[in-house]
């Protein structure tokens, strides 16, 4: 089992579901999150004061998934999230130590799916 | 409003001057007794459609609070948006009650150069009947509810300053004898009866000198001995909620039509003229300001239109029944340009942390309004007015100057005094701790709204 964290721009969150979809990744959990990488933020004016360096808004992704699904879902994420531009995101992959469902009480496997 | 205000009400108490007389003429050549006393007691005719439109001029200029409310509430950061909202509704009640109680009195009965009488406190005296002094066509009460609104919404201005950082309590107690000590003086000043910048002839219309200029340099002193907010040094803060913002000053344009066209104290001709050059300024400001923007930091900014727009409606305040449109234009363009650089490059300079601006608007836009008035006021726009700087008479603009720099350096060691007061009573800053918490939690138990439910 693996937990997939990504981070993406924000309107490629529809194109990104879409490809997830169609690989049969149905579960997953969406937040807004700011942060910045390479593109260095923005720079935003008030009343003639300048902030640079500003965090961008940015979409996190989450998705648990058995392992045979690890390889079609950062293939979905990819397709779904590239422009080939600085700030596409990053996509993590860590190891899931247990699952449980809470309405029935599946653990493992069965939890995830 | 104002003197000339004031005498432009004496063109409309003529009409109904002279028909009292003949009744008093016709009483005394033997019309009988019976005619005598209801010419005696001759009360001037009371007009509906001017009392109309300062009931409703009333209206728009108490919206003009809540509409302050929200313009300051976008601006400051999230933890302490009600805490803004609250300091200008409390206002609206606290000083709605001191203004009935004993605030009309001392602002306008009749009493010394320097002050009101206590003679109408408790609103006594003050009915139906006009006072012809103030207007003549109108219920005296109309004309008290009208100046109550002014009178609620020019320590609000304030807030500006010390926003994000000041205890309620100090908050309300320092308002209160602000508005005690330093507006209503400076009102009776300017308007009421006997005050002595009015018999100078100060021009102010709608209120620059007493409201703006008033309030400007009250929020500078505050600014400067409250201190800025921790962190203020190390990044600017922005606001939090601009559309909220954008309401607010689309509000207070609205609102601004009573202000200036209600000042008029009638629905006429000089009504009509206040409300033209009060839109045609704010919106040449708000243009300036967006291009100001546009040209030297890159892109037209939202808070820099509605900060334009608002510059504008100051600056035309004190000038809205003395000017054409060209001035209007004049002074809007004007006014931006030099509110730009107060809040861009003269705060900087200084360091002082006037949180929303309220000096760099108010008190600058308010000072160029009334000078500005000393330079294109004009006969030819109302003849109870007088004639500027550039219609050959510079006397006027020095007349300004000095209402400006009296109303400025009592309101600057007034407020000094009355912020050591309230500092030495109770103390006028939240703990560091009760500032980073934020003004909503620390000082009203509440929050403006939640994240998760």
């Amino acid at each position: 089992m693996k937990l997939i964290v990504a981070i993406i721009q924000p309107h490629r969150l529809e194109a990104v579901k879409e490809e997830l979809y169609k690989a049969e990744v149905n579960l997953i959990t969406v937040s807004e999150v700011l942060g910045h990488g390479r593109q260095k933020g923005v720079t935003e004016v008030y009343r003639g004061f300048k902030e640079t360096g500003n965090l961008l808004r940015k979409v996190r992704l989450e998705i648990a998934v058995n392992d045979s699904f690890v390889e079609p879902t950062i293939k979905a994420i990819t397709t779904g999230a590239r422009s080939g531009q600085t700030g596409d995101g990053k996509i993590f992959v860590l190891p899931l130590e247990e699952c449980y469902r809470i309405r029935t009480g599946e653990t493992g496997r069965e939890a995830i799916g | 409003m104002v003197t000339k205000r004031l005498e432009s009400c004496m063109g409309l108490r003529m009409g109904t001057f002279w028909p009292c007389v003949l009744v008093l003429g016709l009483a005394v050549t033997g019309y009988g007794a019976e005619a005598a006393a209801p010419a005696a007691a001759a009360v001037p005719k009371i007009d509906s459609g001017d009392t109309a439109w300062v009931l409703i001029s009333a209206a728009l200029v108490m919206l003009m609070t809540p509409g302050l409310a929200f313009f300051y509430g976008g601006l400051v950061r999230r933890k302490n948006y009600l805490s803004v909202l609250m300091q200008c509704m409390i206002i609206l009640a606290a000083l709605s009650i001191q203004w009935v109680l004993f605030g009309y009195s001392l602002s306008f009965a009749p009493g010394s150069k320097w002050l009101g009488s206590l003679d109408w406190v408790g609103l006594r005296g003050v009915g139906f009947a006009p006072y012809p002094d103030y207007a003549a066509t109108i219920p005296h009460q109309v004309f008290m509810i009208f100046q109550g609104m002014f009178a609620v919404i020019t320590p609000g201005l304030i807030i500006g300053a010390f926003a994000e950082r000041m205890k309620f309590s100090a908050f309300l107690v320092f308002t209160l004898l602000w508005a005690t000590f330093i507006y209503d003086p400076v009102a009776h000043w300017v308007w009421g009866v006997g005050g002595f910048l009015r018999n100078m002839g100060a021009l102010d219309f709608a209120g620059g000198t007493v409201v703006h200029i008033n309030a400007g340099i009250a929020a500078l002193a505050t600014a400067l001995v409250i201190g800025k907010r921790k962190s203020v040094d190390k990044h600017p803060i922005p606001p939090h909620s601009l559309p909220f913002s954008v309401l607010g000053a689309a509000l207070l344009w609205f609102g601004w039509f009573g202000f200036n066209a209600g000042s008029a104290l009638g629905a006429n001709g000089l009504a009509g003229n206040a409300f033209v050059v009060t839109n045609t300024a704010a919106a040449a400001a708000a243009l300036m300001w967006a291009l100001l923007d546009w040209t030297i930091n890159g892109a037209p900014t939202m808070l820099g239109t509605i900060s334009g727009a608002v510059a504008g409606l100051v600056a035309i305040t004190p000038a809205a029944g003395f000017v054409g449109v060209g001035s209007a234009i004049a002074i809007g363009v004007g006014v931006s340009v030099v509110c730009f650089v107060a809040v861009s490059y003269i705060k900087p300079l200084f360091g002082y942390d006037d949180s929303l601006d309220a000096f760099g608007v108010h008190g600058v836009g308010g000072t160029l309004g009334a000078l500005a008035t000393g330079l294109f006021a004009s006969k030819a726009v109302n003849p109870a007015g007088a004639d500027g700087l550039f219609f050959g008479n510079p006397r006027q603009l020095l007349i300004q100057a000095i209402a400006v720099a009296v109303t400025a350096v009592y309101a600057f060691v007034g407020t000094l005094i009355l912020y050591k007061l309230v500092d030495v009573l109770i103390g006028v800053r939240v703990s560091d701790k009760d500032e980073a918490m934020g003004l909503d939690l620390t000082q009203h138990n509440e929050r403006a709204s939640t994240m998760l439910e």
